[in-house]
């Protein structure tokens, strides 16, 4: 896989503000130099706009752009890099393959001109992919998910320092979705730049990243550690449905019978269904807010599989006024629950009391 | 009778000369202008354009006319030119090329503006982002992507130089072997009330119009069934 290189021990630092007609840009980020970091917000904040102006394709924006120790832009010195200097692997929300090249010359574009280098494993990265088979085909022969998948490849061949995705999976459905979430999935763990990841969808986001930068109205509203930061309780109302937990456990147990498996995490232990993972490898879940239901005692004869047993941490009005969020410990994660005030009264739950957390299993399945 | 005079076959091939000669230069011309045009924010965009499509609406004389005053002994450019020592260029081969690429411009220009156009700014942001510099994306994106358009683009502008004839009235004249091209040749012909040379000679203009569209179309299919 891509190895690190000199001067990216520190990551992407931005302070950019342009107009995108009626839309007023402020952004100030600072991303981690390693692992996925995910620009996120609901359609309409800017997203798309301001990954473009990050790459240097937008170039409307004034301010400064830094990458580890280079200087990308710095209006106030004139300073501009564009993007066929920034060492970037770009991929677009629509498969924009080379249409008057094939599979293979597609791939070579950016590996003939970033010199073939030999610490990139190409054959590798065809197979991990799937592209194999499409090498020889003509590009306006391909499906959109197999189009999506040579464009990946073709940006991971460019041997970029920082990879930039946006919404790759947002013109694909069904099972060519899944697949290349898959993918990407994988590819998370192994590789060595760091990658920012478009998409308004929170759970491509709570598989794929570790960093948060939410985005509304062309603002950055909130960034931080994944967890942290969808856990938060004074985020804008417009990202009220993605707020939540994501927990990270490993697989102990499998349920053939009843198509479960069991997630051990610090928390406890989850029952959520089976896709096809298998016992021992770790995995990644979203506890939605909406999806937990709060008692005071253990409960039997109910359908919820998982109980976690939790500690009251705080609690705020909801984007709703007959709502509120509260917010739990279990073992060290926190838990959101999002449930009406009424209920809320009627527990007589207090910061500092102890409460059960139920958990619908099939709340769980992506 | 023979088919063709010897005067006929000289008129052709300096008609074909004059053809191949105008189409290649106003391609060297006509694409990084097109270029220009499709891709400027420039406030100077629309009046360029408008002045490269005024032959599409002028009347050929008018064109030459100008030309001949500007060209002449006693216009700005004749003058420059004397006293650069260079010779004067109405009634030459060199005058009806400068003629007929300003004749044939927006012919040449329009195929490739559209075609670039149509390419648009999204596989040149593709190829940047793939390392491609400024040259690299115009040579090995956005000419082999525009391709169809270069073609039609060289042979609307073969085919309209060809079959021209107000302006190299006004500033070729009809010296033989230097400015005297098929279609004036042809009128010549009419004029002597030999019809039948006429039709000779209009009938080959229409075999080279005619095969200049087949060659389009053939040049633009097999390109799009390669690869």
């Amino acid at each position: 896989m891509t190895e690190p290189h000199a001067g990216t021990s520190h990551g992407l630092a931005a302070k950019l503000a342009w107009r995108r007609g009626a839309l007023a840009f402020d952004i100030d980020l600072t991303l981690p130099p390693k692992g996925v970091t995910a620009l996120f917000g609901p359609s309409g904040a800017g997203k798309s706009s301001c990954l473009r102006a990050l790459a240097g394709i937008e170039r409307d924006a004034i301010g400064r752009v830094s990458f580890g120790q280079t200087a990308w832009q710095d209006s106030a010195h004139r300073l501009f890099v564009p993007p066929h200097r920034r060492r970037i692997g770009y991929v677009f929300q629509e498969p924009s393959l080379f249409t008057h090249r094939s599979v293979a010359g597609n791939l070579d574009f950016g590996y003939r001109r970033a010199g073939r280098p030999s610490h990139l494993d190409r054959d590798g990265l065809i197979d991990r992919f799937g592209v194999r088979p499409l090498l020889q085909r003509r590009v306006d022969a391909l499906s959109g998910g197999e189009r999506q998948r040579v464009a990946m490849v073709r940006a991971l061949l460019s041997d970029p320092a920082l990879l930039m995705l946006d919404e790759p999976l947002s013109a694909l459905d069904g099972a060519a979705r899944a697949d290349l979430l898959e993918c990407l999935e994988s590819l998370h763990g192994t590789l060595q730049v760091p990658m920012i990841y478009v998409s308004h969808n929170v759970d491509e986001v709570a598989r794929l990243a570790d960093h948060l930068v939410l985005l509304e109205a062309g603002h950055v509203v909130a960034q931080g550690a994944l967890q942290d930061t969808l856990a938060r309780l004074d985020l804008p109302p417009a990202l009220g449905e993605a707020l939540g937990a994501v927990i990270e456990g490993r697989v102990v147990s499998y349920d053939a019978h009843d198509q479960l498996i069991e997630l051990d995490f610090p928390g406890g232990r989850l029952w959520l269904p089976y896709r096809h993972e298998s016992v021992g490898q770790g995995l990644r879940c979203r506890i939605g807010a909406r999806d937990v239901v709060l008692t005071r005692l253990p409960q039997t004869g109910t359908s919820a599989l998982n109980q976690l047993p939790c500690r009251i941490i705080a609690v705020a009005d909801a984007d709703h006024p007959a709502q509120v969020l509260v917010q739990l410990d279990a073992g060290g994660c926190v838990l959101l629950a999002r449930i009406t005030r009424r209920s809320w009264h009627a527990l007589g739950l207090a910061p500092g009391s102890e409460a059960w957390a139920q958990v619908k299993a099939v709340a769980l399945g992506v | 009778m023979a088919l063709l005079t010897e005067a006929d076959i000289e008129a052709l091939g300096l008609t074909l000369r004059l053809a191949a000669t105008v189409t290649l230069l106003l391609l060297l011309l006509g694409l990084p202008l097109a270029w220009w045009l499709a891709h400027t924010r420039s406030p100077w965009r629309r009046p360029i354009a408008a002045v490269v499509a005024l032959p599409l609406v002028l009347p050929p004389t008018v064109l030459g006319f100008y030309l001949l005053m500007l060209l002449g002994p006693d216009g700005v450019v004749g003058r420059a030119l004397a006293a650069l020592g260079l010779a004067a260029l109405p009634f030459t081969f060199k005058g009806l090329v400068v003629a007929s690429m300003l004749y044939s411009l927006p012919f040449v220009v329009q195929p490739l503006h559209n075609a670039f156009d149509a390419v648009g700014n999204r596989p040149l942001e593709v190829a940047a982002t793939l390392r491609a510099g400024p040259l690299d994306r115009f040579f090995s994106v956005a000419l082999p992507l525009a391709w169809p358009g270069v073609v039609t683009a060289a042979v609307l502008g073969f085919a309209h130089t060809v079959g021209e004839f107000g302006v190299v009235l006004m500033i070729g004249g009809n010296i033989p072997g230097q400015t005297r091209v098929l279609s004036m040749r042809i009128y010549d012909h009419v004029q002597a009330g030999e019809y039948h040379q006429a039709n000779v000679l209009s009938l080959c203009l229409l075999a080279v119009s005619f095969a200049a569209l087949l060659a389009m179309s053939l040049l633009r299919t097999r390109r799009s069934a390669r690869d």
